[in-house]
Protein backbone atom coordinates (compact mmCIF):
# COMPACT_ATOMS: atom_id res chain seq x y z
CA UNK A 1 0.00 0.00 0.00
CA UNK A 2 1.04 3.52 -0.65
CA UNK A 3 2.69 4.77 2.61
CA UNK A 4 0.74 8.06 2.37
CA UNK A 5 -2.61 6.29 2.23
CA UNK A 6 -1.48 4.08 5.09
CA UNK A 7 -0.64 7.12 7.20
CA UNK A 8 -3.99 8.66 6.33
CA UNK A 9 -5.81 5.48 7.30
CA UNK A 10 -4.00 5.32 10.63
CA UNK A 11 -4.76 8.99 11.28
CA UNK A 12 -8.44 8.49 10.53
CA UNK A 13 -8.51 5.37 12.68
CA UNK A 14 -6.86 7.26 15.53
CA UNK A 15 -9.32 10.10 15.17
CA UNK A 16 -12.24 7.73 15.24
CA UNK A 17 -10.87 5.97 18.33
CA UNK A 18 -10.22 9.31 19.98
CA UNK A 19 -13.69 10.53 19.15
CA UNK A 20 -15.16 7.30 20.44
CA UNK A 21 -13.11 7.61 23.61
CA UNK A 22 -14.26 11.17 24.17
CA UNK A 23 -17.85 10.18 23.54
CA UNK A 24 -17.46 7.34 26.01
CA UNK A 25 -16.12 9.78 28.60
CA UNK A 26 -19.02 12.16 28.19
CA UNK A 27 -21.75 9.55 28.08
CA UNK A 28 -22.22 9.07 31.85
CA UNK A 29 -22.35 12.86 32.26
CA UNK A 30 -25.00 13.19 29.59
CA UNK A 31 -27.28 10.53 31.00
CA UNK A 32 -28.12 12.22 34.33
CA UNK A 33 -28.69 15.52 32.50
CA UNK A 34 -31.12 13.78 30.27
CA UNK A 35 -32.85 12.37 33.32
CA UNK A 36 -33.11 15.82 34.85
CA UNK A 37 -34.47 17.20 31.62
CA UNK A 38 -37.10 14.48 31.55
CA UNK A 39 -38.32 15.18 35.07
CA UNK A 40 -38.37 18.94 34.54
CA UNK A 41 -40.46 18.50 31.44
CA UNK A 42 -43.40 17.79 33.76
CA UNK A 43 -45.15 20.84 35.28
CA UNK A 44 -42.93 22.51 37.87
CA UNK A 45 -45.14 24.10 40.47
CA UNK A 46 -44.03 27.30 42.13
CA UNK A 47 -40.78 29.05 41.39
CA UNK A 48 -39.50 32.61 41.71
CA UNK A 49 -42.01 35.42 42.18
CA UNK A 50 -41.92 39.18 42.68
CA UNK A 51 -44.90 40.58 44.54
CA UNK A 52 -45.87 43.23 47.09
CA UNK A 53 -46.75 42.27 50.65
CA UNK A 54 -49.55 43.75 52.73
CA UNK A 55 -47.25 46.39 54.22
CA UNK A 56 -46.49 47.65 50.73
CA UNK A 57 -43.00 46.15 50.64
CA UNK A 58 -41.67 44.50 47.49
CA UNK A 59 -40.89 40.84 48.21
CA UNK A 60 -39.64 37.83 46.31
CA UNK A 61 -39.93 34.12 46.98
CA UNK A 62 -36.44 34.20 48.50
CA UNK A 63 -37.69 36.35 51.36
CA UNK A 64 -39.64 33.31 52.53
CA UNK A 65 -36.86 30.69 52.41
CA UNK A 66 -36.58 28.73 55.62
CA UNK A 67 -40.34 28.57 56.18
CA UNK A 68 -42.81 26.02 54.91
CA UNK A 69 -45.27 27.98 52.79
CA UNK A 70 -49.03 27.44 52.62
CA UNK A 71 -49.93 29.27 49.41
CA UNK A 72 -53.51 29.95 48.37
CA UNK A 73 -55.23 32.37 46.01
CA UNK A 74 -58.35 34.53 46.36
CA UNK A 75 -59.64 38.07 46.58
CA UNK A 76 -61.02 40.18 49.40
CA UNK A 77 -64.34 41.14 47.75
CA UNK A 78 -65.32 37.50 48.16
CA UNK A 79 -67.91 36.94 50.91
CA UNK A 80 -68.22 33.17 50.75
CA UNK A 81 -65.22 31.05 49.69
CA UNK A 82 -62.28 33.18 50.80
CA UNK A 83 -63.49 33.80 54.38
CA UNK A 84 -64.04 30.05 54.68
CA UNK A 85 -60.51 29.32 53.45
CA UNK A 86 -58.89 31.97 55.63
CA UNK A 87 -60.75 30.59 58.63
CA UNK A 88 -59.54 27.08 57.82
CA UNK A 89 -55.94 28.24 57.41
CA UNK A 90 -56.17 30.02 60.78
CA UNK A 91 -57.60 26.87 62.36
CA UNK A 92 -54.78 24.81 60.80
CA UNK A 93 -52.18 27.13 62.37
CA UNK A 94 -53.90 26.79 65.73
CA UNK A 95 -53.81 23.01 65.45
CA UNK A 96 -50.09 23.07 64.66
CA UNK A 97 -49.46 24.77 67.99
CA UNK A 98 -45.79 25.74 68.44
CA UNK A 99 -44.96 24.26 65.02
CA UNK A 100 -47.08 26.97 63.42
CA UNK A 101 -43.99 29.16 63.65
CA UNK A 102 -42.40 27.08 60.87
CA UNK A 103 -45.31 27.63 58.49
CA UNK A 104 -46.00 30.86 56.62
CA UNK A 105 -49.44 31.11 54.97
CA UNK A 106 -49.46 33.34 51.90
CA UNK A 107 -52.78 34.69 50.57
CA UNK A 108 -52.11 35.80 47.00
CA UNK A 109 -54.70 38.09 45.44
CA UNK A 110 -56.14 37.36 42.02
CA UNK A 111 -57.74 40.82 42.08
CA UNK A 112 -54.79 43.27 42.11
CA UNK A 113 -57.03 46.07 40.80
CA UNK A 114 -59.03 46.18 44.04
CA UNK A 115 -56.71 44.45 46.53
CA UNK A 116 -54.21 47.06 47.63
CA UNK A 117 -51.67 46.17 50.35
CA UNK A 118 -53.72 48.10 52.93
CA UNK A 119 -56.94 46.41 51.80
CA UNK A 120 -55.32 43.00 52.13
CA UNK A 121 -54.06 43.86 55.60
CA UNK A 122 -57.50 45.01 56.74
CA UNK A 123 -59.09 41.81 55.43
CA UNK A 124 -56.54 39.35 56.80
CA UNK A 125 -56.47 41.01 60.23
CA UNK A 126 -60.07 39.87 60.67
CA UNK A 127 -58.93 36.24 60.46
CA UNK A 128 -55.31 35.71 61.58
CA UNK A 129 -52.45 38.23 61.56
CA UNK A 130 -49.98 35.39 60.94
CA UNK A 131 -51.23 35.16 57.35
CA UNK A 132 -49.32 37.38 54.92
CA UNK A 133 -51.20 38.91 51.99
CA UNK A 134 -49.49 39.39 48.64
CA UNK A 135 -50.63 41.50 45.73
CA UNK A 136 -48.78 43.23 42.89
CA UNK A 137 -49.11 44.55 39.38
CA UNK A 138 -51.42 42.63 37.04
CA UNK A 139 -48.28 41.31 35.32
CA UNK A 140 -46.77 40.06 38.58
CA UNK A 141 -50.03 38.31 39.50
CA UNK A 142 -50.26 36.83 36.01
CA UNK A 143 -46.75 35.41 36.40
CA UNK A 144 -47.22 33.85 39.83
CA UNK A 145 -50.61 32.33 38.98
CA UNK A 146 -49.07 30.81 35.86
CA UNK A 147 -46.25 29.27 37.91
CA UNK A 148 -48.75 27.70 40.30
CA UNK A 149 -51.10 26.55 37.56
CA UNK A 150 -53.86 28.73 39.01
CA UNK A 151 -56.83 29.72 36.86
CA UNK A 152 -58.49 33.06 37.51
CA UNK A 153 -60.91 35.23 35.55
CA UNK A 154 -62.98 38.34 36.23
CA UNK A 155 -66.69 37.62 36.13
CA UNK A 156 -69.08 40.54 35.85
CA UNK A 157 -72.28 38.59 35.32
CA UNK A 158 -72.57 39.54 31.68
CA UNK A 159 -71.93 36.23 29.95
CA UNK A 160 -73.26 33.54 32.27
CA UNK A 161 -69.83 32.61 33.55
CA UNK A 162 -70.31 34.07 36.99
CA UNK A 163 -70.29 37.48 38.62
CA UNK A 164 -72.37 39.77 40.76
CA UNK A 165 -75.57 41.66 40.02
CA UNK A 166 -74.59 45.09 41.35
CA UNK A 167 -72.40 46.26 38.52
CA UNK A 168 -69.14 45.12 40.10
CA UNK A 169 -67.40 41.79 39.55
CA UNK A 170 -66.24 38.66 41.28
CA UNK A 171 -63.23 36.58 40.29
CA UNK A 172 -63.56 32.90 39.50
CA UNK A 173 -60.40 31.18 40.71
CA UNK A 174 -58.76 27.84 41.45
CA UNK A 175 -59.31 26.71 45.00
CA UNK A 176 -56.24 24.59 45.72
CA UNK A 177 -53.83 25.28 48.59
CA UNK A 178 -50.15 24.54 47.95
CA UNK A 179 -47.55 23.39 50.50
CA UNK A 180 -44.00 24.44 49.61
CA UNK A 181 -40.84 23.46 51.50
CA UNK A 182 -38.30 25.73 53.25
CA UNK A 183 -36.13 25.49 50.13
CA UNK A 184 -38.96 26.80 47.96
CA UNK A 185 -39.67 23.42 46.35
CA UNK A 186 -43.20 22.16 45.84
CA UNK A 187 -44.30 19.47 48.31
CA UNK A 188 -48.04 18.82 47.86
CA UNK A 189 -51.50 20.33 47.47
CA UNK A 190 -54.63 20.37 49.60
CA UNK A 191 -57.96 20.46 47.80
CA UNK A 192 -60.67 22.91 48.84
CA UNK A 193 -62.52 21.70 51.89
CA UNK A 194 -59.66 19.67 53.37
CA UNK A 195 -60.21 19.94 57.12
CA UNK A 196 -57.79 21.88 59.32
CA UNK A 197 -57.18 18.61 61.17
CA UNK A 198 -56.01 16.85 58.02
CA UNK A 199 -53.92 19.80 56.85
CA UNK A 200 -52.20 20.19 60.22
CA UNK A 201 -51.48 16.45 60.34
CA UNK A 202 -49.96 16.44 56.85
CA UNK A 203 -47.91 19.58 57.49
CA UNK A 204 -46.61 18.26 60.81
CA UNK A 205 -45.52 15.08 59.01
CA UNK A 206 -43.62 17.13 56.41
CA UNK A 207 -41.93 19.15 59.15
CA UNK A 208 -40.90 15.98 60.95
CA UNK A 209 -39.55 14.47 57.74
CA UNK A 210 -37.41 17.48 57.00
CA UNK A 211 -35.85 17.50 60.49
CA UNK B 1 -100.54 31.27 97.74
CA UNK B 2 -97.21 32.36 99.19
CA UNK B 3 -95.73 35.38 97.37
CA UNK B 4 -92.46 33.61 96.71
CA UNK B 5 -94.30 30.84 94.85
CA UNK B 6 -96.19 33.37 92.71
CA UNK B 7 -92.93 35.14 91.97
CA UNK B 8 -91.27 31.86 91.02
CA UNK B 9 -94.11 30.93 88.68
CA UNK B 10 -93.97 34.36 87.03
CA UNK B 11 -90.22 34.14 86.52
CA UNK B 12 -90.41 30.60 85.12
CA UNK B 13 -93.33 31.58 82.91
CA UNK B 14 -91.33 34.44 81.44
CA UNK B 15 -88.38 32.17 80.82
CA UNK B 16 -90.50 29.72 78.87
CA UNK B 17 -92.20 32.48 76.89
CA UNK B 18 -88.85 33.58 75.48
CA UNK B 19 -87.73 31.63 72.39
CA UNK B 20 -85.78 28.71 73.75
CA UNK B 21 -84.76 27.45 70.33
CA UNK B 22 -83.20 29.18 67.34
CA UNK B 23 -84.85 32.09 65.60
CA UNK B 24 -87.77 31.27 63.30
CA UNK B 25 -89.91 33.61 61.21
CA UNK B 26 -93.11 32.65 59.40
CA UNK B 27 -95.18 33.74 56.44
CA UNK B 28 -97.93 31.43 55.25
CA UNK B 29 -96.49 27.94 54.78
CA UNK B 30 -92.95 29.26 54.75
CA UNK B 31 -90.75 29.39 57.82
CA UNK B 32 -87.31 30.96 57.73
CA UNK B 33 -84.92 29.66 60.36
CA UNK B 34 -81.66 30.81 61.92
CA UNK B 35 -80.86 33.83 59.75
CA UNK B 36 -77.18 34.61 60.19
CA UNK B 37 -74.52 36.64 58.44
CA UNK B 38 -70.77 36.96 58.51
CA UNK B 39 -69.31 40.19 59.85
CA UNK B 40 -68.32 42.42 56.96
CA UNK B 41 -64.79 43.75 56.65
CA UNK B 42 -65.09 47.42 55.81
CA UNK B 43 -68.11 48.69 53.86
CA UNK B 44 -66.64 48.49 50.38
CA UNK B 45 -66.81 44.69 50.45
CA UNK B 46 -70.02 42.69 50.13
CA UNK B 47 -71.51 40.78 53.04
CA UNK B 48 -73.12 37.36 53.01
CA UNK B 49 -76.21 36.15 54.88
CA UNK B 50 -77.55 32.61 55.13
CA UNK B 51 -80.98 31.21 56.07
CA UNK B 52 -82.79 27.90 56.27
CA UNK B 53 -86.19 27.82 54.56
CA UNK B 54 -88.88 25.23 55.17
CA UNK B 55 -92.05 24.96 53.08
CA UNK B 56 -94.73 23.18 55.08
CA UNK B 57 -97.32 23.65 52.32
CA UNK B 58 -98.63 21.32 49.63
CA UNK B 59 -97.37 23.54 46.80
CA UNK B 60 -93.86 24.56 45.84
CA UNK B 61 -92.80 28.15 46.41
CA UNK B 62 -89.89 30.30 45.23
CA UNK B 63 -87.75 32.90 46.94
CA UNK B 64 -87.69 35.68 44.39
CA UNK B 65 -86.24 38.68 46.16
CA UNK B 66 -84.29 39.91 49.16
CA UNK B 67 -83.74 43.39 50.50
CA UNK B 68 -82.37 45.07 53.60
CA UNK B 69 -81.89 48.60 54.83
CA UNK B 70 -78.21 47.80 55.49
CA UNK B 71 -77.48 47.18 51.82
CA UNK B 72 -77.95 49.33 48.75
CA UNK B 73 -78.37 46.12 46.74
CA UNK B 74 -79.15 42.58 47.89
CA UNK B 75 -79.42 39.50 45.72
CA UNK B 76 -79.42 35.72 45.77
CA UNK B 77 -76.07 34.23 44.74
CA UNK B 78 -74.70 30.76 44.47
CA UNK B 79 -71.16 29.44 44.72
CA UNK B 80 -70.26 26.39 42.71
CA UNK B 81 -67.05 24.52 42.04
CA UNK B 82 -66.33 23.16 38.57
CA UNK B 83 -63.03 21.33 37.94
CA UNK B 84 -61.46 22.89 41.03
CA UNK B 85 -62.46 26.44 40.03
CA UNK B 86 -64.72 28.36 42.42
CA UNK B 87 -67.35 30.41 40.67
CA UNK B 88 -69.98 32.69 42.17
CA UNK B 89 -73.00 34.06 40.32
CA UNK B 90 -76.54 35.41 40.75
CA UNK B 91 -78.75 32.36 41.19
CA UNK B 92 -82.14 33.71 40.19
CA UNK B 93 -85.20 32.63 42.20
CA UNK B 94 -84.59 29.77 44.61
CA UNK B 95 -87.21 27.00 44.54
CA UNK B 96 -88.46 25.59 47.85
CA UNK B 97 -90.26 22.30 47.17
CA UNK B 98 -93.57 21.42 48.79
CA UNK B 99 -92.87 19.87 52.16
CA UNK B 100 -89.18 20.53 51.59
CA UNK B 101 -86.27 22.61 52.81
CA UNK B 102 -83.50 24.76 51.41
CA UNK B 103 -80.40 25.34 53.54
CA UNK B 104 -78.22 28.24 52.57
CA UNK B 105 -74.65 27.74 53.72
CA UNK B 106 -71.07 28.72 52.86
CA UNK B 107 -70.11 27.12 49.57
CA UNK B 108 -73.69 27.07 48.30
CA UNK B 109 -76.52 29.59 48.17
CA UNK B 110 -76.13 32.87 50.00
CA UNK B 111 -77.77 36.25 50.14
CA UNK B 112 -75.20 38.73 48.95
CA UNK B 113 -75.44 42.15 50.56
CA UNK B 114 -73.78 44.71 48.32
CA UNK B 115 -73.20 48.45 48.60
CA UNK B 116 -73.31 48.17 52.39
CA UNK B 117 -74.52 51.30 54.11
CA UNK B 118 -73.21 50.24 57.49
CA UNK B 119 -70.66 47.58 58.41
CA UNK B 120 -72.12 44.29 59.61
CA UNK B 121 -70.69 44.00 63.10
CA UNK B 122 -70.33 40.74 64.97
CA UNK B 123 -72.79 40.48 67.84
CA UNK B 124 -75.39 42.79 66.29
CA UNK B 125 -78.54 42.06 64.26
CA UNK B 126 -80.16 43.65 61.22
CA UNK B 127 -83.48 43.24 59.37
CA UNK B 128 -83.74 41.37 56.08
CA UNK B 129 -86.93 40.96 54.04
CA UNK B 130 -87.36 37.85 51.92
CA UNK B 131 -90.10 37.83 49.27
CA UNK B 132 -91.68 34.54 48.22
CA UNK B 133 -93.82 34.07 45.14
CA UNK B 134 -96.72 32.46 47.07
CA UNK B 135 -96.07 33.22 50.73
CA UNK B 136 -95.28 36.87 50.20
CA UNK B 137 -92.80 38.90 52.23
CA UNK B 138 -91.32 37.92 55.57
CA UNK B 139 -88.94 40.12 57.51
CA UNK B 140 -86.34 38.32 59.60
CA UNK B 141 -83.74 39.40 62.10
CA UNK B 142 -80.26 38.36 61.04
CA UNK B 143 -77.60 37.61 63.68
CA UNK B 144 -74.11 38.73 62.71
CA UNK B 145 -71.41 36.15 63.55
CA UNK B 146 -67.63 36.27 63.01
CA UNK B 147 -66.12 36.97 59.59
CA UNK B 148 -65.26 33.32 58.97
CA UNK B 149 -68.27 31.80 60.69
CA UNK B 150 -69.57 28.58 59.19
CA UNK B 151 -72.96 28.54 60.88
CA UNK B 152 -75.34 30.61 62.92
CA UNK B 153 -78.14 30.06 65.38
CA UNK B 154 -77.20 27.85 68.25
CA UNK B 155 -73.95 26.47 66.91
CA UNK B 156 -70.53 27.88 67.64
CA UNK B 157 -68.61 29.51 64.82
CA UNK B 158 -65.00 29.33 63.76
CA UNK B 159 -64.94 33.01 62.99
CA UNK B 160 -62.27 33.95 65.50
Amino acid sequence: MNPRIMALAVAILAAVVAAGGLAFMFLPVMAPNQQQAASSQGPVIGGPFELVDDTGKAVTDEDFRGDFLLVFFGFTHCPDVCPTTLGEIAATLDRLGPQAGRVQPLFISVDPARDTPAGLREYIKAFDPRIVGLTGTPEQIKAVTKDYGVYYAKADGSDGSGGTSDGTYSVNHSSITYLMGPDGAYLRTFSYGTSPEKMAEAIAAQIAESG
Amino acid sequence: MPRILIAAILVLGTAFALPATAAEFRAGDISVKDPWARASIGTSRPGAAFVGIRNAGAEADRLTGVESPVAGHADLHRTSMVDGVMKMEPSGPVAVPAGGMVMMEPGGYHIMLMKLKTPLEEGTTFPLTLTFERAGAVTVEVSVMGPGAMGGGHGHDSGD
